[in-house]
């Protein structure tokens, strides 16, 4: 039974680092580049909720399309500022100036809201469900969470496989040059790519801070990576890899805290990574690309 | 290629030329930039002549800028409340560290060119433990308030010997707590008798105090049931309370900063685990943490010099001082600042010191006083240093009860 | 002239030039360093800022060779630091008796530093370089996790009976006379600061003569030709994974030393210092100085080293100004139009040259 918690522990955590690793994989897919600074937009998205509910009091609901509402502003605003200027760099440049861009969101909200702890308010009942007499509980925020990241990955390949942007999109990521010629605006397509990935950042930040409640300026960074690496995980620029990926780390990670050692629980983490890079070179659910000679 | 290769290069050199001289002149005037936006807003203001140079240097960005900033705000305001009163004055600056070791070293450079008399050392441990030789080097006085650990004060600390002479602790050494700690938890066996722990396997304090504990435990009859970790910035601590539970652990000791210790509240909590929370000064800032729900910390044990709840005069303007000047509510870290500069104050007045004499001179005379004298301030009184530079005042065990911290009597 | 070009001639010629003038950087750079010290005119703050300066460059030209020359994104290089430096604090804690010279035993840290790190290089090198792209970045982004977690693990200590290690739990009782070398997350205090500028001058100009032989070398064509079109490099007999593991040995290897020589810098070195955010920090100094540019990587190595302290007198917003230049500096170096601009200028600039330069062909 012990086993049974930890798995459900380690599923709420991979539930949240999955969820981060949409946005990622996301970005990725289309754009061709690693966002390092997702993890930051997160970080906003969990200021602007805490604000909402806290100085507000505003509802949850309210506070969660406010927060996804901002970050979706500021992803564009970063993209079109930032990353634009970039299109036809190399995506190693693309890839410092996302750098520069997390540090940026890192200082600038550590000077407007203060590198002061917050403690993000209890959004979900606590409490759990009870299974096998009491032996078995599962709070209902793990629930919660894992419903969440379940809708939103089905939203996701709904929106992607069903509706012309994402048929626009699919284009874009196969081939840009293809799709411009067939008339889709990809620089749109980005703008709405970076706006889709920043508006689910926001969603993962409530998701994250509800179960692990402390607010910092600095509390995007360690998910980040650790997002980046479910989505590589998984096969980066696929969706329902990055949610595989997600979920595998979190276990990975709670079974290797609870068996072997909490010391060296992120060197197993990344031990199994790298096993399992080696068996299969391009992630759980990656595609390989063929070869252009 | 290569020309434009070639060209970049040159764009960066002439870029690096550029910026090489501005320092250049950016040297001598620097200090002056700070006073002069030091004016404009709350911080340091007395440049006049007769002023003893104090600096110092913390995490003033980055994931340990709360502790960085708590001391710079606190250490402002004393700065402030002492150049009012005349007598001794100060000019104080505050450079950024990052925690990092090789930024302290480039902040205290950054200082000496400055011109610092006096020093607050650090705000953390290891960034305190590669400065403190230079200290020692160049003979300039620093009493830290918030690095505990004892690779600040001792070259060497197999046989705790060969101690810098010169630097000073305004808070306990980590083995102290982890000591005081064992002792309170061994001679109150109500609390319970099977601990666990749950420390920060990447901090010096955490590390420090736990290291002790568990020596010192043994030797008193305590069961040390269960010892988890975590280092960064995790904050998923399900394993670690369900295996304390698991251990039948009556008293879960965490000999860690508020922020986790927090999350460590909520997550037992949800899984119906409510163990004796014990804590020691790192857990001090709980109470005040924005969005806390106070009712999670009820009944949490804590040893600590410090509270910003207590009602003697002197703790209660400090506390509404610094919430009108900079909206917290100040926690330990700020609380040690505020005493080191008052402490350093005191010990400069007493040995007749003057700001023209230099750093050196001004260390023989404050390590002679610091040696000497008694202290009284918000973390303790009648406090005493040895002359490694060890503090000794008394922890206080607190309960919190109903949102505040209530003194339990022995 | 054809083939009587004077050796002076011979090192500016297009293919040595950048190779030249990185060596002049240093050496005049080093020169002009040496006389300001000598007169007392350089300030403490630069003064602390040169032994790390040198480790940083050292580990970007290895890094540029991996990243720039051979095209394998690693963002692992801290961890090849990270093992050279406490490799290079255990050998000069445990040699401090035996041999009283700190030059000495700093060169034989370093040796030794990067002789660890190369060989970890190369035992890492065979999975990672079987992959490739972002996966190949992400392996080596958890090499350099995992290395940080096992020395942040790790407790070495010395007495008369030899090395003693422990690992997770601190279980070490060392004789009398014994010290503590590496204690786990508290890393290693009390080391003995006996890192130079002129060594790490010297470390600089030595990985300089081995990035550039490499890259002017037979291998250093051959890892070029793997990275603009590996099919085709494969289609005339070259041997792939050879050659990616050469550079990559080698940028280990460098890593490796430059680590010794910061070790050995400060008493006080902790693993944690040795994290992702580290190896992001020197792959920003080798994109920024432009891939495969080992000029461009000394100079971006000194620019961003020295601009965080230089924005010392903004307070607290250094580090969001930091990241604003930073912005910048990579959208400007990227912009068509600043492109032009500068080639316009470089070409009223070297008129003359150029005339020679073609003349002399």
């Amino acid at each position: 039974m012990a086993f049974l918690s930890y798995l459900i522990n380690g599923l709420s955590l991979g539930s949240v680092y999955a969820i981060i690793a949409l946005g990622y994989t996301m970005v990725y897919g289309i754009a061709k580049m690693l966002n390092f600074a997702h993890g930051d937009i997160m970080m906003v998205g969990a200021f602007v909720a805490f604000f909402a509910l806290n100085s507000f009091g505003l509802p949850v609901v309210v506070s969660v399309i406010l927060s996804m509402l901002a970050t979706t502003c500021l992803g564009v605003v970063i993209e079109r500022l930032a990353y634009k200027p970039l299109r036809q760099a190399s995506s190693l440049s693309v890839l410092i100036t996302a750098i520069g861009v997390s540090y940026f969101l890192q200082n600038g909200a550590q000077l407007l809201w203060s590198s002061s702890t917050k403690v993000f308010p209890s959004i979900i009942a606590s409490g759990s469900l009870r299974l096998f007499g009491g032996a078995l509980s599962i709070s209902y925020l793990t629930l919660v969470t894992i419903t969440a990241c379940i809708a939103v990955m089905v939203c996701l390949t709904l929106f992607i496989n069903k509706t012309k942007t994402g048929m626009a999109m699919r284009a874009c990521s196969e081939d840009k040059g293809a799709a411009t010629l067939m008339g889709i605006n990809v620089n749109r397509i980005i703008s709405i790519t970076f706006a889709i990935g920043s508006g689910i950042a926001a969603l993962a930040a409530v998701l994250l801070c509800a179960t692990y409640p402390t607010l910092s300026p600095t509390l995007g960074s360690m998910p980040g990576i650790k997002a980046f690496t479910a989505a590589v995980f998984g096969g980066i620029g696929s969706i329902p890899g990055a949610f595989l990926g997600g979920l595998m780390l979190g276990v990975i990670e709670i079974l290797a805290k609870a068996y072997v050692s909490t010391q060296l629980s992120d060197a197993i983490v990344f031990a199994v990574l790298i096993i399992v890079l080696l068996i299969k070179p391009t992630g759980l659910l990656g595609k390989k690309l063929s070869e252009k000679v | 290629m290569k020309f434009e290769k070639m060209l970049k290069g040159g764009l960066a050199a002439v870029m690096a030329m550029s910026l090489v001289a501005c320092s250049g002149s950016s040297d001598s005037s620097a200090p002056a930039a700070d006073t002069s936006t030091g004016s404009d807003t709350t911080e340091t203001t007395v440049a006049a002549a007769g002023a003893f140079k104090l600096g110092g240097s913390g995490p003033l960005t980055g994931g340990a800028s709360v502790y960085g900033q708590a001391v710079k705000n606190a250490a402002e305001l004393a700065v402030e409340e002492i150049n009012a009163k005349g007598g001794v004055q100060f000019e104080f600056v505050m450079e950024d560290d990052e925690h990092d070791t090789e930024k302290a070293v480039n902040a205290y450079a950054a200082l000496k060119d400055w011109g610092m008399q006096v020093s607050l050392l650090t705000v953390t441990s290891a960034p305190g433990a590669a400065v403190a030789p230079l200290y020692k080097e160049d003979s300039t006085f620093a009493l830290t308030p918030s690095g505990s650990s004892l690779a600040i004060i001792y070259a060497d600390l197999i046989n705790l010997a060969d101690p810098y002479g010169n630097v000073f602790q305004m808070c306990f050494t980590d083995p102290n707590q982890g000591v005081a700690s064992a002792d309170y938890l061994s001679t109150h066996t109500n609390l319970g008798s099977k601990v666990a722990i749950i420390y920060k396997n990447d901090d010096n304090y955490s590390t420090g105090i736990y290291e002790k504990f568990v020596n010192e435990a043994a030797d008193k009859g305590l069961e040390v049931v269960y010892a988890g970790t975590f280092a960064g910035e995790d904050n998923d601590f399900n394993v670690q309370l369900s295996q304390a539970q698991a251990n039948g652990a009556d008293i879960l000791f965490l000999p860690i900063y508020y922020q986790p210790a927090s999350t460590i509240l909520k997550q037992a909590k949800d899984m119906d685990y409510a163990p004796t929370f014990f804590g020691v000064d790192g857990m001090d800032g709980i109470l005040a943490m924005e969005g806390f729900d106070t009712s999670l910390a009820e009944g949490v044990y804590l040893l600590t010099p410090f509270s910003a709840d207590a009602s003697d005069d002197l703790t209660k303007n400090f506390v509404s001082n610094y919430q009108n000047n900079y909206g917290d509510t100040p926690n330990q870290f700020a609380a040690d600042a505020y005493d080191c500069v008052y402490a350093i104050a005191q010990a400069l007045e007493a040995s007749g010191a003057t700001a023209d004499m230099s750093a050196a001179e001004i260390n023989d005379l404050l390590v002679e006083q610091f040696t000497s004298m008694t202290f009284n301030g918000l973390t303790g009184t009648d406090v005493t240093w040895n002359t490694n530079g060890e503090v000794s005042k008394a922890p206080k065990a607190v309960i919190i009860e109903n949102g505040v911290y209530v003194g339990v009597e022995d | 002239m054809k083939n009587k070009k004077s050796f002076v001639g011979n090192l500016f010629s297009r293919t040595y030039r950048s190779r030249t003038i990185s060596f002049l950087i240093i050496i005049v750079g080093y020169i002009l360093i040496e006389l300001l010290l000598k007169t007392g005119n350089l300030s403490s703050m630069f003064q602390s800022l040169l032994v790390p300066v040198t480790c940083y460059i050292v580990a970007a030209l290895g890094l540029n060779l991996n990243v720039g020359v051979s095209g394998e994104l690693n963002l692992g290089q801290a961890g090849f630091m990270s093992l050279g430096a406490f490799m290079g604090i255990c050998v000069s804690g445990a040699l401090s008796s035996a041999i009283p010279n700190g030059l000495i035993r700093l060169v034989i840290a370093i040796v030794l530093g990067a002789l660890i790190a190369s060989v970890l290089g190369f035992v890492i090198g065979v999975p990672v370089l079987k992959l490739q792209g972002d996966y190949l970045a992400i392996v080596t982004l958890a090499f350099g996790e995992i290395i940080k977690s096992l020395i942040n693990n790790m407790y070495v200590g010395i007495d008369p009976n030899g090395f003693q290690f422990s690992f997770v739990e601190n279980k070490l009782s060392l004789a009398p006379g014994g010290k503590m070398l590496i204690s786990g997350p508290m890393g290693a205090t009390g080391t003995n600061r006996i890192a130079t500028f002129s060594v790490g001058v010297v470390l600089i100009l030595i990985a300089l003569v081995i990035v550039y032989n490499l890259i002017y070398s037979r291998s250093g064509r051959a890892i070029q030709a793997c990275r603009d079109n590996r099919i085709a490099a494969e289609s005339v007999g070259i041997h792939v994974a050879n050659t990616k593991m050469l550079a990559f040995v080698v940028s280990a290897g460098l890593a490796g030393a430059a680590g010794a020589l910061y070790g050995l810098n400060y008493s006080t070195l902790i693993p944690a210092k040795f994290d992702f955010n580290l190896s992001i920090l020197i792959l920003v100094y080798v994109v920024l100085g432009g891939l495969g540019n080992m000029t461009g990587t000394i100079i971006s190595t000194i620019v961003l080293v020295l601009l965080p302290e230089l924005l010392r007198g903004l307070q607290d917003y250094r580090m969001l100004i930091y990241a604003v230049i930073l912005i910048v500096m990579m959208i400007l170096s990227n912009n068509e139009k600043v492109k032009n601009l500068l080639s316009l200028l470089h070409q009223k600039l070297s008129f003359g040259k150029t005339k020679e330069a073609e003349a002399n062909e």
